[in-house]
């Protein structure tokens, strides 16, 4: 497939302090002990798709990054990684990167998604239509963005704060209208030319836009060439691409060229494109299109994921729990382990003390050592970490080489890797940075360990 | 008939309950709209015909088929014209509909209609239950019977659910899809589950924009939701008595979707709901305007009407024999071997068409003489109509009696009303109104009232007018009679879009180069830097620019005023209710009150003539002498007092630099004056301690005054320890 993916990881995200560190930039945070950028990479092989870009954002996290790809999957992939500079959005890291780009179609895919949504299918999708964009939506919820992060887990019954507003064709392939969180504050605003043409605009503000999307490459590097103020590919340019579609300020240039040059074959391709589409009428674009003022336009197009897929990006400290718990938990066929009788994963390696339980939907990496009487639930345990006794770790996640003394409680948190907490620390919704020491006795709700 | 049997056969088969209730509808015979001028001056729209057939009997034929048993017509204008109709048409003695009518000439609006009728109705309670609201020139054959079983049901689970109205996908047209019938865009939003109406919008009465505004809680609460743009509302509704009272209620409800619709939506206090219903195969529509007429009509004509077309006798009509091409001719037509009568056309009774005539796609009525050599296309010509040799008439309305006289030539969009007389070679211009009526005033105009006055008095009137029109001639040739009716400006542009002839191209093109100027306009307005950046931007806009345009115009006006309070010698008092009245109209605060008046009187020392400096501090001090009191009413606080301290300086840097020396100086007036507090001075200086250089200029100036003020203060705070020692 003549695609070209850029995944873009992001760097030492905000959103995850203190998750994230210097040492681990976001797109490597455990998941299930695998990095999380694994699961990405592993999506995209599993569509055939190996011709990689990854964007990192700041050098440092580009090193780190291109290191474990570099010992992880050299053997299998075609992957280069690209540093550009930090905060400069998604679109800004694509403008950097643009001389990298020479294919026909460019996939985007976050760096943070968890799914088992195909990419491939998006790519299908995409080239089906001949669309100039093809976004991929999937169904709520997939965790938002941080504002319930440290205080969350109790509120998940309640709808998410913010969600994204979609309008779809009655046929459910053409993307009318989206406004994303950012903007969805104020009153809804729907274009009448747009839904003019198309008659008839389904609303829904039950999809979220995931963060895969397939763009054409000429189009996308028009738009950013032409947009310098353009910063996110989600709240700019894809919503600039939808607005426009019906009047596309993009390319005129580009079209007459083609129109001297190789009209014959433009007609063959519509041609075909319509067999694709299985389009017993033309689409809305090609009416709109032939009518008087024969302007050109352009499809921006949506793959909907079946409701039974899994996708969520881990773009919040609530997000990250949730993650963890659903790989081990409900979406375990994404983890890419093979559970025991006992719906859990306990390495060969792993010591367990005497009367000490793991139950179900729990992960014990390599090399870790629980004491007695420890009771371990819906969590997930790094490696070679030491946990002593009478410990209790119920829906958190434990990274590689934490140390946890004696008689500690720990429900809803993060320990990083290295931290240690000494005896009978109770924390209850923390989260604890890499390295960092909690010392005994604390009992903690809802607290940030981290050096400032 | 048999389609009418069924149909009643059908209701009576029904449940128990439902026959305990008559299926009842509520029919207003009446537009409230000026659209139809100026034939509807001397005779109401309902009566009007449509292929021949006055637009009355098809809804009166279609809601007896569909079931119903009693109709209340709604008469308001011209209604002595429409009773004496029903009197006489069969619906008189029909036994499966009966016919009431409810006369009012008070009404002015379809909210004013259902309230007559909700006064009525607490004396006789006719109306039992749910009924079906339409308006007389509604055409339809659909099946109402079980679309109000599903209204019923509606109303039984939720009590709400007041109205169920019918909406009809339009014909896919490529600029518009309401092009088709003429009326404006429409815009609403379903819930894709239960039909509920979310929002209806409509172009033109709401300020047309680029985009539609769907409000914030809709989405929050609704994860799906329909927009349609392809969609017409067919002004069928099926009713719940609440709706009379809702109309009642609201005294200020006119119009059933501008008012009522958009009242329902948008109040939650009384959480009633609007449910829609979509009919797909089913016929329904509604004769709003000119164009409307045509695209009926020609429906009609192509049998998508059915069984309300020519050849079926379904109120009163005599039937015409159709022929092949659509082509409906009454058996008696004197038609002439040379003449061409062409596609889609119906010719009524007792009518002569002479030799070489074309006509095409037209429809005319009974007893017409059309001379020879008479090209007829597009047109719609009523009874009675005299058409002399060589004329040409294209996609024009002729009512009854007209006389065109040879060679007269008719421009698309011309409507000729009653007995009108068109001059030999006469071209009458594309889109005019002629009437022998004199347009009315302008007064008139903004009612929307047609003439309610009985046929003689409009008789009369006429008689008077055609008598003057003979003696000075007319504005339709030397031998012609009627007045071209001047296009009211701003109807202006919206002339073709209602016309009778098709839409020229240029304006189709009009159309879609507005389409993008809204866009353009739109775009700039609104095309975010980054989501980020946008939200900022445009609170800045709304939340800012807003209150500060408003203020400009608030501190205009309390200078005028102030000015006139100085120039007359108006009281203090008198000055301070007149600016208190603008502070409430421009919801302003009093601090911006003070700030306004300080600035006008500062404005007018400065425009006192003066030659230095010292002239100056002697004017402002004297002006804010004389003008304390003002003053002081509005800076009773501190912050109030601060805000005159900022706007003078605020003078000071921008709009009356020579203000500048003197500002220590004046502070120190107006400290005396007690219009400014010590405190006040205190939390300026404070607050400006932590200001930029450039902002310090002032703060600088008055140090010693400050200085002098915290001595004094703290000596008095020591004199006032020495009184407590």
């Amino acid at each position: 497939m003549d695609f070209q993916v850029v995944i873009l990881a992001g760097g030492f995200s905000s959103n995850l302090q203190p998750l994230v560190s210097k040492e681990v930039p976001k797109a490597l945070l455990p998941v299930a002990n695998r990095p999380v950028l694994s699961y990405v990479l592993d999506l995209l092989e599993s569509s055939n798709l190996k011709d990689l870009i990854v964007v990192v954002e700041g050098e440092d996290a580009a090193l780190k990054v291109g290191g474990w790809i570099s010992s992880a999957c050299v053997d299998r992939l075609h992957v280069e990684v690209a540093a550009v500079a930090e905060n400069v959005g998604t679109a800004g890291a694509l403008r950097a990167i643009a001389h990298h780009l020479t294919a026909k179609d460019i996939l985007i895919v976050s760096g943070d998604i968890v799914s088992d949504v195909s990419p491939g299918a998006v790519a299908a999708t995409h080239r089906r239509h001949d669309a100039s964009v093809t976004s991929m939506l999937c169904a709520e919820p997939v965790s938002g963005p941080s504002e319930s992060g440290v205080a969350g887990g109790k509120d998940k019954t309640k709808k998410p704060a913010c969600y994204d507003i979609i309008g779809l064709d009655s046929s459910k392939q053409f993307l009318l209208h989206i406004a994303t969180a950012a903007e969805i504050k104020k009153d809804t605003r729907i274009k009448k030319s747009i839904l003019c043409a198309a008659g008839k605009m389904e609303i829904r503000s039950d999809l979220m836009d995931s963060h895969i999307y397939a763009f054409k490459r000429s189009v996308l590097q028009k738009v950013l060439d032409q947009k310098p103020t353009f910063r996110s590919l989600k709240q700019d340019v894809l919503p600039y691409l939808v607005r426009t579609q019906l009047r596309s300020e993009v390319f005129p240039d580009e079209k007459t060229v083609e129109d001297n040059g190789k009209n014959n074959m433009q007609n063959n391709e519509v041609v075909l494109s319509h067999i694709l589409s299985n389009a017993s009428l033309p689409s809305f674009h090609q009416v709109y299109e032939s009518g008087l003022n024969s302007r050109k336009t352009y499809k921006c197009c949506v793959y909907i994921a079946d409701e039974s897929k899994y996708c969520v990006r881990l773009n919040s400290i609530q997000a990250f729990m949730d993650v963890n718990r659903d790989v081990i938990g409900d979406a375990n066929h994404l983890s890419g382990y093979t559970f025991s009788s006992h719906h859990n994963i306990v390495h060969p390696s792993a010591e367990l003390g005497s009367k000490t339980t793991v139950g179900p939907h729990c992960m014990l990496g390599e090399g870790s050592q629980v004491g007695d009487k420890c009771s371990v639930k819906r969590s997930v345990i790094g490696r070679h970490c030491r946990i002593g006794s009478n410990v209790k770790v119920v829906n958190s996640v434990v990274m590689d080489h934490a140390t946890i003394g004696d008689g500690c409680s720990i429900q809803g948190s993060v320990i990083c890797s290295n931290a240690q907490l000494q005896e009978r620390v109770a924390l209850r919704d923390c989260q604890v940075e890499a390295g960092y020491v909690v010392y005994a006795g604390g009992e903690h709700k809802g607290e940030t360990f981290a050096r400032k | 008939m048999g389609a009418q049997k069924k149909g009643g056969a059908r209701v009576s088969d029904d449940s128990e309950e439902q026959s305990r209730q008559r299926l009842q509808a509520i029919l207003l015979a009446d537009s409230f709209t000026t659209k139809f001028r100026p034939v509807t001056l001397e005779r109401p729209k309902v009566l009007l015909p449509l292929v021949n057939v006055p637009m009355i009997d098809y809804t009166l034929a279609w809601l007896e088929s569909a079931g119903i048993e009693e109709v209340f017509v709604f008469c308001c204008a011209h209604s002595t014209q429409i009773i004496d109709y029903l009197e006489t048409s069969e619906w008189r003695t029909h036994p499966n509909l009966v016919v009431r009518t409810i006369e009012s000439h008070k009404s002015i609006s379809a909210g004013d209609a259902l309230r007559y009728i909700y006064e009525q109705q607490t004396e006789t309670s006719q109306i039992q239950g749910d009924f079906v609201l339409v308006s007389g020139d509604t055409v339809s054959n659909m099946p109402l019977a079980d679309l109000i079983q599903e209204h019923r049901e509606r109303k039984k689970r939720d009590e709400k659910a007041i109205m169920t109205m019918v909406i009809k996908k339009s014909k896919p047209s490529l600029i518009t899809h309401q092009s088709r019938l003429g009326t404006d865009q429409l815009f609403i939003a379903v819930d894709p589950l239960t039909k509920q109406l979310l929002h209806y919008e409509e172009d033109k009465v709401d300020h047309a924009r680029g985009s539609v505004c769907l409000d914030k809680s809709l989405m929050e609460s609704n994860p799906s939701v329909l927009l349609y743009n392809d969609m017409q509302d067919c002004y069928i509704d099926i009713c719940s008595p609440e709706v009379l009272s809702l109309f009642e209620d609201n005294f200020d409800y006119q119009h059933l979707r501008r008012h009522f619709v958009k009242g329902v939506l948008v109040d939650d206090i009384m959480g009633y709901k609007i449910f829609t219903h979509e009919i797909g195969s089913s016929y329904a529509a509604r004769v709003d305007n000119f164009r409307s007429y045509d695209t009926v009509s020609k429906d009609i004509i192509q049998r998508w009407t059915y069984p309300y077309v020519p050849d079926i006798n379904f109120g009163g009509n005599r039937p015409v024999k159709l022929g092949r091409q659509g082509i409906y001719r009454a058996c008696d037509v004197v038609q002439s071997r040379s003449a061409d009568v062409g596609a889609s056309t119906v010719v009524g009774y007792g009518t002569k068409i002479g030799n070489g005539d074309r006509i095409l796609n037209s429809v005319i009525g009974n007893g017409c003489s059309i001379g020879s050599n008479v090209v007829i296309e597009g047109s719609y010509i009523w009874n009675n109509v005299t058409i002399e040799d060589g004329c040409e008439i294209r996609n024009a309305i002729v009512c009854d009696g007209v006389r065109i006289r040879a060679g007269a030539v008719l421009e698309p969009g011309v409507v000729l009303s009653f007995k009108v007389v068109v001059g030999r070679d006469f071209v009458v211009p594309a889109y005019s109104k002629v009437s022998l009526l004199q347009q009315p005033m302008k007064e008139d105009s903004d009612e929307e009232l047609e003439y309610a006055d009985s046929g003689s008095g409009t008789a009369d009137r006429l008689s008077g007018l055609s008598l003057e029109m003979e003696s000075k001639g007319s504005e339709l040739g030397p031998d012609g009679a009627g007045y071209i009716w001047e296009v009211c400006e701003g109807a202006h542009d919206e002339e073709w879009k209602h016309s009778v002839a098709p839409i020229p191209e240029d304006k189709l093109a009009e159309i879609t180069q507005a389409m993008d100027d809204y866009d353009d306009m739109e775009d700039e307005s609104v095309v975010p830097t980054s989501g980020e950046l946008k939200s900022d931007a445009d609170s800045i806009n709304t939340d800012v620019n807003d209150p500060g345009d408003d203020y400009g115009y608030f501190e205009k006006e309390v200078e005028g005023t102030f000015l006139r309070a100085v120039e007359e010698g108006i009281k203090v008092e008198l000055g301070v209710l007149e600016i208190n009245s603008l502070r409430l109209s421009y919801n302003m605060e009093s601090a911006d009150c003070a700030g306004a008046i300080f600035y006008s009187m500062m404005k007018l020392a400065v425009d006192t003539p003066h030659s230095s400096a010292s002239e100056l501090y002697k004017t402002a001090s004297s002006i804010i002498a004389k003008w304390k009191g003002l003053l002081g009413f509005y800076v009773k606080q501190t912050d109030e007092q601060i805000e005159v301290m900022m706007k003078f300086e605020e003078m000071c840097q921008e709009t009356a630099k020579e203000l500048g020396p003197l500002f220590a100086q004046i502070l120190h007036v107006l400290y005396e004056k007690d219009v400014v507090q010590e405190d006040a001075i205190m939390r300026w200086a404070e607050e400006k301690a932590g200001a930029d250089e450039a902002d310090k200029v002032y703060l600088q100036q008055c140090e010693t005054f400050i200085q002098w003020l915290k001595e004094a203060s703290e000596e008095e705070d020591e004199d006032d320890d020495e009184e407590e020692d």
